[in-house]
């Protein structure tokens, strides 16, 4: 195969094209990102295979498995980001992904006593003691990690108990305390020495007391305000920054709130603050935002449930002022804008219209959260980036002072839970290498395993029937009952039978299709009977040209073709397969007569500290 | 035997002129063997008929006995449908065909159905030049009865049971072709390139056209000696040309060399674009392509493509000059025109 280039000058070259390279399906990077939502699991939890055991009913197995990969299943179950569902399969053979997040919300409800199958510390003590300072979930995992390896840790918090921003922030409608408390004691149980009610004012301080290695999972706890902002400061008593007055409102410090409640912002936080204040006798509350509804940063299902609760959201308004008469806060005024757009920029555009005045009672302003540390001296060894963030290398979370390590909104900034748990996870692991003495760049492996799913001729020990019912809708209380009492959890969960469905509606992506090219016979039954044609029989090329050449050109870039070796018949052709839709149904393999297609089920485990 | 065929289609599935995508031509899941070169048949009529854009419910499918026979289940389940009776699917075709010309009709039939059971009834079909498109799915032996040799094996080809075949083909191409057939075609089931575009042309051809596919039966005569196996055919199969289906309205986009490519324009105004012709070949010469086939016999290959083609044949209606309007549309005024015509009919005969 080559082209000749004729160029400018009248000078020919040939290109020699290059031909794909069999898939080495030996590394299991492979396979690993076929399943798309574990993938997208920033701690890589194997979904198809906790759903699966759901659909079996064995909760408490869907349960564990989850626990060891996320730490906070009944936690994520309620409150996840689920970056894994944007990244599932099924969202694109159909309007919607599976339901992942709240399908791990059942398994944490309906499971036994687990206090049989956590795991007990086994190792002797290594004489090494941590410090772990903040108790959010990062500080949270990294305990239960390096628990297991006998180290002696010391967990900080300047509150009365561990949970960090789940307790602080997370309003109980969304995550009852009972769930929370229950999974941050499995952890505390685990011989973990708490400092609570203690803030830590100085590293230089905790690194004097003799630690050997310190964790930094101390979130990003400042809330972002709008000092500069005319009236702010004769308005004071009613204007709340919506962060502090979140956990205020968490540790019973505030009761109630002004009947007409402006919540100035467009993330999560400003939909938490906006329910919250409904539940505070706040009866009038419009949530304010700058940006088109459409780019607000919060998730979908965030929106939609304030809105459910009568909540509008007026979006394209930015705040001019505060309006302030006889030292008392009646209302804010807008200056509306439409968003003009220069390629990825954004601007806002005065729309020259007056200003809108809203008469509200009290303003909570969520407009974001940053890191903050005040605490950490800056001539300890500890090097801080423009950003004012410590400088740290992405994979093992150490800091420029080897001893100390960070994860969680601390290391980069705030993002979620399951992120936090994700990074927590790789610092332990860096933190137990550098305790014992090696180096922290050599990461244990993944664990890896492919089995044969075949049980029959046409069976499969997985359930490879592909059903088509649409996502089922998570039952709520009715609004009234939910606005009455803040701690009323709003989500139900689902009942056993829609919950059976829903698992039922994952297209089992680990079970993989396996192709061994030596037995193939070219007979063309996998390529007839695929029914969403991802199989193709064809001459090799280089990517481009493959992916425009198969049946279905192979437009999805993020997805991979499965490209074989020489066939035996040498017709000269190989098999690509475009991994995209494919359904795993394993028709290609039932419809093999020789069976050159195998499903394989692919199971992918983070190593965690110690293992 | 799979069961289950999931409901999901691509989502960038194609469509065709009248708006459909390919799932309007399925058929249900196939109950024949993993492997069976007839499902790929099927396949390639599915592809074929979207790509036409022919309307479903325009298509009858007949066919006689045979594993071959049951595959109209798996393909145009939004077609008319006839399983007939062992070797009896051309008798089914013409009175369906008799009694309505506006159809499409695919015959599908396996080589004993076709060459053992029903010789009689494909000689007269061929013959009486039907306006249809007669698949032969030949896989050399009776797959439904468990894969006793049927009239097409090859002499010298070995059973799976190890008993070698002693007796003459019959080669229904050639015998097609000497009953006056204006369309035959081989084709190998597993080159859906070739097929598909042969079952192109013989949709838009007015007349008989028959498609004799090598298709081979996985469970009982795809073994080691077999001349109906997979690699023996791939190995042996040659062709008359590379075949193109360009239908009407669209323009011819491949060029080939002088002597190289010639183009056959169909009744419809389609054309078959043909290259890479063989040598001493000419489609629209009977007798080349009787020798052609001849002369690969005696090589021992397998000789595929199209073989021939007559453009302006006379189906059996323009023949027997019989009605334009399918029977079920004429009312009594048509069908009872009066004593008047009688007499006309009458005086005629006189
Ligand atoms: C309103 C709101 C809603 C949210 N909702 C979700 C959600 O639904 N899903 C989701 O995934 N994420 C959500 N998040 C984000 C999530 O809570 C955080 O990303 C996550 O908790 C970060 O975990 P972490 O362990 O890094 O820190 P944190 O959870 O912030 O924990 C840090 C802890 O350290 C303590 N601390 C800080 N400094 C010191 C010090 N110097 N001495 C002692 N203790 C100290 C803090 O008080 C805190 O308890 C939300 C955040 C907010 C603000
Ligand atoms: C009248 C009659 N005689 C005999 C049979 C038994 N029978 C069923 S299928 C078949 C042969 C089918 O062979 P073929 O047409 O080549 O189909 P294949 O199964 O090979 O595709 C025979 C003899 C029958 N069904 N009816
Ligand atoms: S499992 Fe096989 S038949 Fe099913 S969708 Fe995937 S490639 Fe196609
Ligand atoms: S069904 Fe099996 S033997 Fe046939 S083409 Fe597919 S992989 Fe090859
Ligand atoms: S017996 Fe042979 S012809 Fe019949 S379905 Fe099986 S493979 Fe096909
Ligand atoms: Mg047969």
């Amino acid at each position: 195969m080559r082209d000749p280039v004729v160029r400018g000058d009248g000078s020919t070259s040939i290109f020699w094209k290059l031909p794909l390279k069999p898939t080495d399906i030996q590394n299991g990077d492979y396979f690993h990102k076929v399943v798309d939502c574990q993938y997208a699991c920033p701690a890589h939890t194997p979904v198809p295979e906790y759903i699966r055991l759901i659909a079996q009913g064995r909760y408490t197995d869907a349960y564990m498995i989850n626990w060891v990969a996320n730490v906070f299943p009944g936690v994520l179950g309620r409150t996840c980001d689920r970056p894994c569902e944007p990244a599932c399969r099924r969202g694109r053979v159909e309007e919607q992904p599976v339901a992942i997040c709240r399908l791990k919300r059942v398994a944490a409800d309906n499971k036994s006593d687990v206090a049989e199958r956590l795991p007990k510390v086994s190792v002797a003590p290594t004489g090494k003691k941590v410090a772990l300072i903040g108790g959010g979930p990062a500080s949270l995992t990294v305990a239960r990690d390096l628990a297991l390896c006998g180290h002696e840790l010391h967990l900080f918090d300047e509150h009365s108990t561990a949970g960090g921003m789940m307790r602080c922030e997370i309003p109980s409608f969304r995550l009852p305390e009972e769930v929370l408390n229950e999974e941050v004691d499995y952890i505390l149980d685990m011989g973990v020495q708490k400092h609570f009610n203690t803030l830590v004012t100085s590293l230089k301080g905790v690194l004097e007391q003799g630690y050997d290695a310190v964790f930094v999972g101390t979130g990003a706890p400042k809330g972002r305000d709008l000092p500069d902002l005319p009236g702010r400061e004769e308005g004071a008593a009613n204007i709340h920054v919506g962060l502090s007055w979140l956990a205020n409102v968490a540790f019973g410090h505030v009761e109630s709130i002004g009947r007409r409640v402006l919540v100035l912002g467009g993330g999560n936080t400003a939909m938490d603050c906006c329910r919250t204040a409904r539940r505070l006798g706040g009866a009038d509350v419009k949530v304010v935002v700058r940006s088109p509804f459409a780019e607000m940063k919060a998730s979908p299902w965030e929106k939609e449930d304030a809105q459910h609760e009568g909540i509008p959201i007026l979006d394209n308004h930015v705040p001019i002022d505060f309006v302030i008469e006889s030292g008392k806060l009646v209302g804010m005024r807008f200056d509306r804008v439409h968003a003009i757009y220069d390629g990825a920029k954004r601007k806002l555009v005065s729309t020259g219209q007056p200003p809108v005045l809203l008469e509200c009672d009290d303003v909570l302003i969520a407009i974001g959260q940053e890191n903050s540390f005040p605490w950490i001296e800056r001539d300890i060894g500890i090097e801080f980036d423009k950003w004012d963030l410590p400088a740290l290398d992405e994979v093992t979370l150490q800091s420029s002072l080897p001893k100390v390590f960070f994860g969680g909104d601390a290391a980069f900034g705030p993002k979620n839970i399951i992120t936090a748990v994700a990074q927590a996870h790789q610092a332990a692991v860096s933190m137990h290498l550098f305790l014992s003495g090696e180096d922290v760049r050599v990461r244990p492996s993944p664990g890896v395993s492919l089995v044969s799913q075949k049980m029959g001729i046409h069976e499969w020990i997985y359930d490879n029937i592909v059903i088509n019912d649409e996502r089922y809708v998570v039952p709520q209380v009715e609004v009234e009952a939910a606005l009455s009492d803040r701690l009323l959890e709003v989500e139900l969960g689902y009942e056993h039978a829609e919950a059976l469905r829903e698992a039922l509606r994952c297209l089992n992506c680990d079970a993989q299709t396996v192709f061994t090219a030596e037995r193939c016979i070219e007979c063309d039954a996998c390529v007839d009977v695929c029914p969403v044609d991802c199989i193709n029989f064809l001459e090799n090329d280089e990517e481009e040209a493959l992916r425009q050449n198969l049946r279905i050109p192979a437009a999805n870039l993020t997805q991979s073709l499965y490209v074989s070796g020489d066939l035996p018949n040498q017709t000269g052709r190989i098999m690509v397969k475009d991994e995209n839709v494919c359904l795993h149904c394993g028709l290609c393999a039932e419809r093999c007569p020789t069976a050159a297609w195998d499903m394989q089920k692919f199971l992918y485990t983070v190593t965690h500290a110690g293992q | 035997m799979s069961y289950f065929r999931p409901g999901f289609r691509h989502p960038e599935l194609p469509k065709n002129d009248l708006g459909y995508t390919k799932q309007q031509y399925e058929g249900a899941i196939s109950t024949l063997c993993a492997g069976c070169g007839h499902d790929s048949i099927s396949a390639a009529i599915v592809q074929s008929v979207f790509e036409l854009s022919i309307a479903p419910h325009q298509v009858a499918k007949l066919s006689g006995i045979g594993c071959s026979s049951k595959t109209p289940t798996y393909f145009l389940s939004n077609s008319h449908g006839f399983n007939s009776v062992h070797g009896r699917m051309p008798s089914v075709a013409t009175g369906a065909n008799l009694a309505n010309r506006d159809m499409i009709y695919i015959g599908v039939s396996g080589d004993g159905d076709s060459a053992s059971i029903g010789m009689g009834q494909f000689a007269h079909v061929v013959r009486r030049n039907l306006n249809m498109m007669y698949v032969v799915m030949n896989n050399g032996c009776y797959g439904l009865t468990k894969g006793q040799d049927s009239a097409t094996a090859d002499v010298g080809s070995r059973s799976k049971a190890g008993s070698v075949n002693r007796f003459e083909p019959i080669d229904l191409a050639s015998v097609a072709l000497q009953l006056g057939a204006t369309f035959v075609a081989r084709s190998f089931s597993g080159d859906k390139e070739q097929l598909v575009p042969l079952i192109k042309a013989a949709l838009s051809h007015s007349g008989f056209a028959l498609i004799d596919v090598v298709s081979p039966c996985v469970t009982f005569n795809n073994n080691p000696g077999s001349t109906k196996a997979y690699d023996y055919v791939r190995q042996h199969m040659q062709t008359t040309s590379l075949v193109d289906f360009v239908p009407m309205a669209e323009e011819i986009t491949t060029a080939y060399g002088e002597g190289e490519s010639r183009g056959v324009t169909m009744h419809d105004g389609s054309v078959i674009q043909l290259h890479k012709l063989r040598t001493e070949w000419n489609p629209e010469d009977r007798q080349s392509a009787l020798n052609a086939l001849a002369e690969s016999r005696e090589r021992g290959e397998v000789l595929t493509g199209l073989l021939y083609v007559e453009r302006d044949s006379r189906e059996l209606h323009e023949t027997i000059n019989s009605t334009r309007t399918p029977l079920r549309t004429l009312t009594e005024k048509e069908l009872c025109p009066g004593s008047s015509a009688l007499e006309t009919i009458n005086n005629s005969l006189r």
